[in-house]
């Protein structure tokens, strides 16, 4: 069992919860995203508790990503989008900190479900689409009629516009679920052929040392993937919600 | 694409484990002890899709689903209320501070900038006062310095007339005398080369004949 690699990804119920006939349980995945939202709350809400004028490292560290995400925002949606700023924030936040408490051993990778990905950016995009029709009306469709193309190509243009603002849920949470899947079950993998390797004797001993320098290696590219894909997932967030902020500004 | 990979490696190792008849194509092929296959396998069996592979099992969808929405909306919100306007309000206020501080240097910078231009003022009308002074000094001893030389000048050139009229006097004396001497030098020798007395008139004028011929 421990070196299956799939193994890490297993729901396995806690508190088991049965409503109307839907499994509602209380699993190790909710457990880690309670646990996220513990973390990324907690640590948030006591490295500025302070307040204080010059900041110590936890208040610096809270205060860059905001800094960051307010920075990504502004460029990404203007000055107009900053009404969104919470959601970008608590979307980069939870699934940063989602990300990393992944890379624990042990520790359940909440972001590696692809229906909690699909979630977040079915949020995202609702949020484009429920603020554009809100806010320009039937105006928000001139998001699929780009200007300055010729009246022949249009309609194949419109097309195109449609397919890929509706690809946008799936390829924004595909990406993140692809990204930590393949990424933990590499590791795992690696991992895997060290101690199955190591099994082996002196020779098996030997032949250990290169998937572990690779487990090494990989954990520190997962690190990197885990900061990178939250702030991907942040900076095409703030993309999407320029649409809805300038519909026309294409 | 994943499930059927999944689906490769484990599917044939299933048969291998001794536990757990029909189980699912998921159980573990690596030999692991038959009771933690067994939960392995109990867990599945409780769901339809017990083989999926596990992040796409939609069986769970409903649980991770409601259990998002609720931690997420909970961290929205906390983010919302709490967080964002604690660390935005932090932010700001450092902001405010700086550019009040900046605003407080900048007076204080033109304070000292007015201060040292009154200084300078003050500097330069005390340095105008102190040459009005040495000025006026230099020239009061100046003119002081004139009119003693020129009452010395007067006092010696009165002297010097003084002196020269005496002079002048005691020359007119000396001629006078000169010619009272000459004349009674005159009549003497007369009366011892001739022995005659020659008249005083004629001795005169032979006198003042010599002296203006002389």
């Amino acid at each position: 069992m421990a070196n299956d690699p799939i193994h890490q990804f297993q729901i396995s119920k806690i508190v088991p919860i049965e409503i109307g006939g839907i499994d509602l349980s209380f699993t190790n995945a909710s457990l880690f995203m309670t646990a996220t939202v513990a973390c990324a709350a907690g640590f948030l809400y006591f490295a500025s508790s302070a307040r204080s004028l010059i900041p110590g490292r936890a208040q610096s560290v809270a205060e860059m990503s905001y800094q960051f995400i307010a920075n990504m925002l502004r460029e990404g949606a203007g000055s107009h989008g900053m009404k969104f700023f919470p959601l970008v924030f608590s979307l980069f936040m939870f699934v940063l900190t989602a990300n990393l408490l992944g890379m624990f051993p042990y520790f359940f990778t909440v972001t590696s479900q692809i229906i909690v990905t699909f979630a977040l950016a079915l949020l995202v995009v609702g949020t484009v689409i429920v603020y554009g029709f809100y806010k320009h009306g039937l105006g928000f469709l001139q998001l699929f009629v780009p200007s300055g193309v010729p009246g022949a190509l249009l309609p194949l243009v419109v097309v195109i516009e449609v397919i890929s603002f509706l690809s946008r849920p799936i390829s924004l949470s595909v990406r993140l679920f692809a990204n930590m899947l393949a990424g933990h079950i590499t590791l795992k993998v690696f991992a895997g052929f060290v101690s199955s390797l190591g099994a082996l004797g002196a020779l098996g001993i030997g032949g250990a040392i290169l998937p572990l320098a690779m487990t090494v290696a990989l954990t520190g590219l997962e690190f990197l993937v885990a900061f990178l894909q939250a702030y991907v997932f942040a900076v095409l967030t703030c993309m999407y919600l320029n649409d809805a902020v300038h519909p026309g500004g294409h | 694409m994943f499930v059927t990979s999944a689906y490769a490696q484990t599917a044939p190792a299933a048969p291998e484990t001794p536990a757990a008849p029909g189980a699912a194509p998921a159980a573990e092929p690596h030999a692991a002890p038959a009771g933690e296959v067994h939960t392995e396998t109990g867990v599945a069996h409780d769901t339809e899709h017990s083989g999926a592979f596990p992040p796409l099992d939609s069986s769970h969808f409903a649980s991770q689903l409601l259990w998002l929405v609720i931690t997420f909306g909970l961290f929205y919100l906390l983010m919302k209320n709490v967080i964002v306007p604690r660390v935005g309000g932090i932010i700001e206020d450092r902001h405010d501070r700086i550019a009040k501080d900046l605003e407080e240097a900048g007076r204080a910078k033109a304070e000292a900038d007015a201060a040292v231009e009154t200084y300078e003022k003050e500097l330069a009308a005390a340095r105008a006062k102190s040459h009005g002074i040495a000025e006026a000094a230099r020239e009061a001893a100046k003119t002081k310095a004139a009119a003693d030389r020129s009452a010395i000048e007067a006092e010696l050139a009165a002297k010097l007339s003084a002196a020269e009229t005496r002079i002048g006097e005691i020359k007119d004396k000396a001629f006078a005398e000169v010619g009272q001497i000459a004349e009674e030098t005159a009549s003497a020798i007369v009366d011892l080369m001739i022995g005659g007395k020659a008249s005083g008139d004629d001795i005169k004028a032979a006198v003042a004949a010599a002296k203006t011929g002389a």
